[in-house]
């Protein structure tokens, strides 16, 4: 009699254990990417530095869906500035980045960055210091996200914001802090942001070696986040979360303090978000405002729930499946884009409530 | 005052002017089964309110031994070992009925303990001892979504015991139920009462018959009667405001 749990409606044991078979092929696969790059081009397995670039973006892609999920799916928490975190872990790494960039600038400052050179600026604010340091850039990464969230998320779950209001609270503080980075006064680069990354840990970026390092860095992340969400999931906190997302009240006269509760979980979210954009900047070679625009957020949220809430197999799910059809339509019509994307968003929530995963309930109960 | 003791004195509650508590004293002893009734509107669900600190009063005493009730939130109410059942049974659908009792397992509370809990032999025992208490123990590993509505209500009655409370408050348990479901509620609740202080409000008066204890009768935010089930049925002014219509 064991007392094992999910959030959503069980799955039965083989059906679970079809998907648990399908994720790992599909990590391993994933896991082979980079070898098969190695190979001649005219090889029939090879795969080019734009599929490894690309699936690299999704893994990272992939650990956002996993921190948005766990606060989503399981606590109920509908957060629309998960961007922001994401944003905000990209850019405690590019700040990192550029300051290894150090003379090989094109105004070939050793301690200013080109665009603090060009504002005319004499010395290096005191926001940056410490971040030549690669342990206090990835530290900074999980603590700006996490402590935003913690004020945040304090402020609104005290008082008692719930759904559409603390949904519309998170895509308002992603909005506002897209627009102080759009500043130059802010010295983050403005509407630039940064790029032009010449190294990280002394390995030159650009290099196929450099790639193959970030993706296995990418991905050894993603398995570790899908094991602590795991983890916790199917513990009994776990259990509380999901008490909390349908009947929150209730777990409050049972005597838990569900502010602290939910201020966890979504610190902890926001901190993986944090971690997923420290991952995607090397990745991408560059970060700028525009990360933090609403509609990033949306678009995460959206891959969750074309996936499947409330599972972690159906948060990985919807990522890889929307953005590789992202991906595959940008290349031909990119206007066509953000129709499809909402058209996918009322489809999931009309015919498929459970997203993908749900599929594997079909003719199952309730 | 005495360990357990719920004491209101003078509580009165105004809502935009209406008074949904009209200055109500009520004492209850520990160990007792009180029953309450009364019209709709008379207050029952305000006084709850008020005792579980969901709603505050505007003036007035309320204490449970020597805890100043009006002072804590919610889950400090809770956690003193004042639980609740709600009119509408409220169950988490998604976990199993083990689940369900195991979450309120009287255990600490905070996120970190949750994430390092691990059911023990002893809890096991306890959940185990309810699910019996409350006839359910065959449906342990069912999730409480297929349960029907009088496991439902026997369920969250569980989920109070699991906590261990010193005073229960029972809202209106056994509307919607078989005759025979009723039966075995009024029996559970007989059950518990004398170890810890049993306050339920209800409308049905056989099952407030069933019970046998002593019955207050409120009426518009104070206690019109109170007495044996005999004797309040024969108040002129209960008949009058409750019974007589």
């Amino acid at each position: 009699m064991s007392a094992t749990v999910t959030g959503a409606p069980r799955l039965r044991p083989s059906r679970a254990l079809i998907l648990r078979g399908l994720l790992l092929a599909g990590l391993a696969l994933l896991a082979l990417l980079p070898v098969l790059n190695r190979l001649p081009a005219d090889s029939a397995l090879y795969v080019s530095d734009f599929v490894v670039s690309v699936s690299g973006k999704w893994i990272c892609y992939a650990v956002l869906a996993l921190a948005i999920d766990l606060a989503w799916g399981y606590a109920g928490i509908l957060s629309l500035g998960h961007g922001a975190f994401f944003a905000l872990g990209g850019y405690a790494m590019g700040m990192h980045l550029m300051r290894l960039i150090g003379p090989r600038g094109v105004y070939g400052n050793p301690i200013l960055p080109d665009f603090m050179v060009f504002l005319g600026w004499k010395e290096l604010p005191w926001y940056w210091w410490g971040f030549s340091s690669f342990p206090f850039a990835l530290l900074m990464a999980l603590v700006v996200p996490g402590l935003l969230a913690g004020v945040v998320g304090y402020l609104a779950f005290r008082s008692r914001i719930t759904g559409v209001y603390f949904s519309i609270i998170t895509q308002a503080m992603t909005y506002a802090l897209m627009l102080a980075f759009f500043r130059n006064d802010m010295g983050f680069g403005g509407n630039n942001g940064f790029t032009d990354f010449k190294e990280l840990l002394g390995l030159p970026l650009n290099t196929a070696e450099a790639r193959a390092a970030l993706f296995y860095a990418a991905l050894a992340v993603l398995a570790g986040a899908l094991w602590l969400c795991r983890h916790i999931t199917r513990s009994k906190l776990g259990r509380v979360l999901v008490a909390v997302r349908d009947a929150e009240s209730r777990v409050r006269f049972l005597g838990y303090d569900t502010t602290h509760v939910k201020l966890a979980v979504f610190v902890l979210s926001a901190m993986l978000a944090g971690l997923a954009g420290a991952l995607y900047v090397p990745l991408t070679g560059i970060i700028n405002p525009g990360e933090f625009s609403p509609g990033n957020s949306i678009e995460a949220v959206i891959w969750v729930a074309v996936g499947g809430r409330g599972t972690l197999a159906g948060a990985l799910l919807g990522a890889f499946t929307v953005n590789a059809v992202k991906t595959w339509l940008t290349s031909f019509a990119p206007d066509l884009w953000l129709f499809v994307l909402g058209g996918l968003f009322i489809a999931v929530t009309l015919f498929l409530p459970r997203g993908l995963v749900g599929l594997l309930h079909k003719g199952e109960g309730r | 005052m005495k360990a357990g003791t719920l004491y209101l004195d003078g509580v009165s509650v105004v809502f935009d002017g209406f008074r949904a508590l009209n200055s109500l004293s009520l004492i209850i002893e520990p160990g007792e089964l009180r029953a309450i009734i009364g019209p709709n509107g008379a207050g029952k669900t305000t006084m709850m309110d008020i005792i579980t600190g969901k709603t505050r009063p505007t003036e007035g005493t309320v204490s449970f031994g020597d805890h100043d009730l009006t002072k804590l939130d919610e889950p400090a109410i809770a956690n003193l070992g004042i639980g609740r059942k709600f009119q509408k049974p409220t169950v988490f659908d998604a976990l199993t009925v083990f689940e369900n009792l195991e979450l309120a397992l009287k255990a600490p509370r905070d996120p970190w303990s949750c994430l390092r809990w691990v059911l023990g032999p002893e809890a096991r025992r306890r959940i185990e001892a309810v699910l019996a208490e409350i006839g359910l123990s065959e449906r342990a590993q069912d999730r409480a979504a297929i349960l029907s509505h009088g496991q439902r209500q026997w369920l969250e009655i569980g989920m109070l015991l699991m906590q261990d409370p010193r005073l229960l408050l029972v809202d209106e348990p056994v509307a919607g139920m078989t005759d025979q479901e009723t039966e075995h509620t009024a029996a559970l609740l007989r059950r518990i009462a004398g170890q810890r202080s049993v306050v339920v409000v209800e409308h049905d008066l056989e099952f407030v018959r069933a019970l046998g204890q002593k019955v207050t009768v409120l009426c518009e935010g104070s206690v019109l009667s109170e007495g044996s089930i005999d004797h309040v049925q024969n108040d002129p002014r209960v008949i009058e405001v409750y019974l007589g219509r």
